[in-house]
């Protein structure tokens, strides 16, 4: 909090009509689920434009911390640390719904703003910054294998830890979607853990468990590429459908050469820089986390808390062979 | 300890009647640990097979053996260092900052042939080996100690120099990513290649004397010592050797997946320890064969893609392995008990 008054009052370049002008130089500390992840690389950097580029536009001290594996156990560590560091605010994608709680409610209780993107953790934070609706992820996931499956035929899921808060929803949404599809048949979920030596063996398993599996769904970016490259061989490019979530560097190979025709995802950049202002905003004391409560995120616009004090990114975009060229992360 | 007893009588002249019949009975042993790897792995596809025949699948055998393959080549470097009475944990880290650091060549520098990758993997996996294997040698500190340490420092660098950043697919030449895709058959052309390595280190470790003297290193590196044995020379290209193969092993990695982040080999060194141990290399050193580590490595991964076929968690997928892993320490601590036993008893009988 000491690290307010170097900011003149006047020059505070985002007061919003709700209240107090944007403070400057807060610590906020962005966690991702882990580091060296390419999804949270492309959300959190400065380069790309995700939550540290924000911070840095307005004046704070931003820093990305995590551990280096997708778990509770690695990432608790590392939110205890930022704490004693002096967290103004946090931006977290949580490893887990109810592990970190413990830990953020005690924060919250001192004044510390805690902000969740990509997972959330509904029982410990002030504002969820949520990519796209759950409903929107889940059904066009779907929607694009239905089209590809006309329909019909077994298909499976490669998901992240079973854990994993966001890809749970979408998987529950899914079923829900599936229900349009009668004769689509989901056979089998199972868990790579985000890692891609896991997510390789797992998709395996499918291929040879299920020898009439006609299409794959991974809602992670981790799995979807793994799964890719299982796929991208003369026996089963094309015979196997994949989509889920993708980011377009990772997919150009493999939309070029036919193994994924469509796959979605939403603007990771943009989600990082939304959930940084937002974060910003609440620790100036400009908006709370009520509902109707309205902001202006910079470049992005003008956004406003909705039911379950969540802010939503926009629809889920579908990337295909005629546009995945004009992206780069 | 029994291949200790193989060792010292190989290195030693027969003085007594006992020699061969000792030697004869040290074979026996030595290929009965093998057989017994050989005869679980059968048990194993039979049992699969019978409750769900597509285990044998064609493409199902060439699946298993593409897992298998980085495993049993690291498992080729870890055997010969375990085999000393060491273990090096590093290899999971040097193959990840391999694969990251020799794939990038082929976004930095365009056009790059192929070979020219695998030599930087391999030398930057000799760096690691020998950084290891002088603290161990020269240093005379514990293994376990320098490589637990090497094991976080090297992840460490791997995640600064990679930061989020990653090799694609797209970046990659398909003439690079075809190593790991094409196969003979149901034979992944690498998993071919690794059983040739397999093949050469084995007759190394039994026929060579520089193999045979980290036998008898591991089995008592005091009387090694005592018996003109140069072991920190020996102990130190054994992790060099180590080193290297983890680092060949990156740019497979890199080549199998396509996707290269700085998490490529996470928790290898555990994986490749426990092959080792369960195919019957002693982790106190002095027995165990390469042809037994790498088969150690197709065993676990059988059972892995075997609970995969079936359907059964994932979790009991560690529990077996971790109960593979005690039977293996049981019969080895019982085999060698025994055969003590034995060998004194006949030197008794005999008379030294």
């Amino acid at each position: 909090m000491g690290a307010v008054m170097t900011a003149g009052l006047g020059m505070a370049p985002a007061a919003t009509a709700a209240g107090h002008p944007l403070k400057k130089g807060l610590k906020v500390f962005v966690v991702p689920k882990n580091l060296g992840n390419s999804y949270f690389t492309t959300a959190d950097s400065v380069k790309s434009g995700g939550a540290l580029a924000a911070l840095k536009a307005l004046g704070e001290q931003g820093q990305e911390t995590s551990g280096t594996a997708d778990s509770p156990s690695s990432q608790l560590p590392v939110i205890q640390a930022d704490l004693s560091k002096g967290a103004n605010a946090l931006v977290i994608s949580a490893t887990d719904p109810t592990a970190l709680c413990p830990t953020l409610n005690a924060a919250m209780k001192r004044g510390v703003v805690v902000v969740t993107y990509d997972s959330d953790a509904p029982a410990c934070r002030s504002l969820f910054i949520n990519q796209a609706s759950p409903q929107g992820i889940g059904a066009v996931e779907v929607d694009i294998l239905a089209k590809e499956l006309h329909n019909q035929g077994q298909i499976a899921v490669v998901s992240a830890s079973a854990s994993d808060t966001n890809q749970n929803t979408w998987i529950g949404y899914m079923k829900t979607e599936l229900k349009k599809y009668p004769k689509m048949k989901l056979v089998s979920i199972v868990y790579g853990n985000d890692d891609t030596a896991t997510s390789t063996q797992v998709t395996q398993g499918l291929l040879s468990r299920y020898p009439n599996l006609k299409g794959i769904i991974s809602p992670t970016t981790v799995g979807i590429a793994a799964a890719a490259a299982v796929l991208d061989t003369a026996k089963y490019r094309g015979k196997v459908k994949l989509t889920g979530l993708g980011t377009p560097d990772e997919m150009k190979k493999y939309v070029a050469d036919g193994t994924v025709q469509a796959f979605a995802l939403w603007n990771p950049a943009s989600l990082g820089y939304l959930a940084a202002y937002a974060a910003v905003e609440l620790a100036s004391h400009s908006i709370t986390n009520a509902k109707g409560q309205s902001f202006t995120a910079g470049k992005l616009g003008k956004f406003t808390v909705g039911a379950g004090h969540t802010v939503l990114l926009g629809p889920p975009f579908v990337f295909n062979k005629s546009n995945i060229n004009k992206f780069n992360f | 300890m029994s291949g200790a007893m193989g060792a010292i009588n190989a290195t030693v002249p027969p003085a007594a009647p006992s020699g061969p019949d000792a030697r004869r009975l040290v074979d026996v042993v030595l290929r009965a640990r093998e057989l017994g790897i050989v005869a679980a792995l059968a048990a194993l596809v039979i049992v699969t097979t019978a409750l769900e025949p597509r285990f044998l699948d064609s493409q199902n055998i060439e699946f298993i053996l593409s897992n298998t393959t980085i495993f049993a080549f690291l498992a080729v470097g870890e055997a010969m260092v375990v085999i000393s009475r060491n273990v090096d944990l590093s290899v999971g880290s040097v193959l990840g900052l391999s694969a990251y650091l020799s794939s990038n060549l082929f976004t930095q520098v365009h056009g790059i042939p192929v070979p020219l990758v695998f030599l930087v993997g391999l030398a930057i996996g000799l760096v690691c080996g020998v950084l290891n294997g002088a603290v161990v040698a020269i240093g005379r500190v514990p293994s376990l100690v320098v490589t637990l340490a090497s094991l976080y420092i090297i992840r460490g660098v791997d995640v600064w120099v990679v930061g989020g950043g990653q090799v694609v697919a797209n970046n990659l030449p398909s003439s690079f990513l075809s190593i790991g895709t094409s196969s003979i058959g149901p034979v992944p052309v690498m998993a071919l290649g690794v059983g040739a390595v397999v093949a050469v280190a084995s007759y190394y470790m039994k026929k060579f004397r520089s193999g045979r003297e980290l036998y008898a290193i591991g089995s008592n590196p005091d009387a090694a010592v005592l018996a003109g044995l140069r072991t920190g020379r020996r102990v130190f290209v054994a992790f060099a050797v180590s080193g290297a193969i983890a680092g060949l092993a990156g740019v497979l990695w890199a080549a199998d997946y396509g996707t290269i982040d700085s998490t490529a080999g996470t928790n290898y060194e555990l994986q490749v320890v426990a092959a080792v141990v369960v195919g019957g290399v002693a982790i106190f050193g002095g027995s165990g064969t390469i042809a037994g580590a790498a088969l150690g490595a197709l065993l676990l991964e059988s059972i892995n893609t075997a609970l995969y076929v079936l359907g059964v968690s994932p979790f009991w997928d560690s529990a077996i392995a971790g109960f593979l892993l005690i039977v293996a320490i049981a019969l080895d601590k019982g085999i060698s008990t025994r055969l003590t036993g034995a060998l004194r008893k006949r030197n008794l009988q005999y008379g030294t």
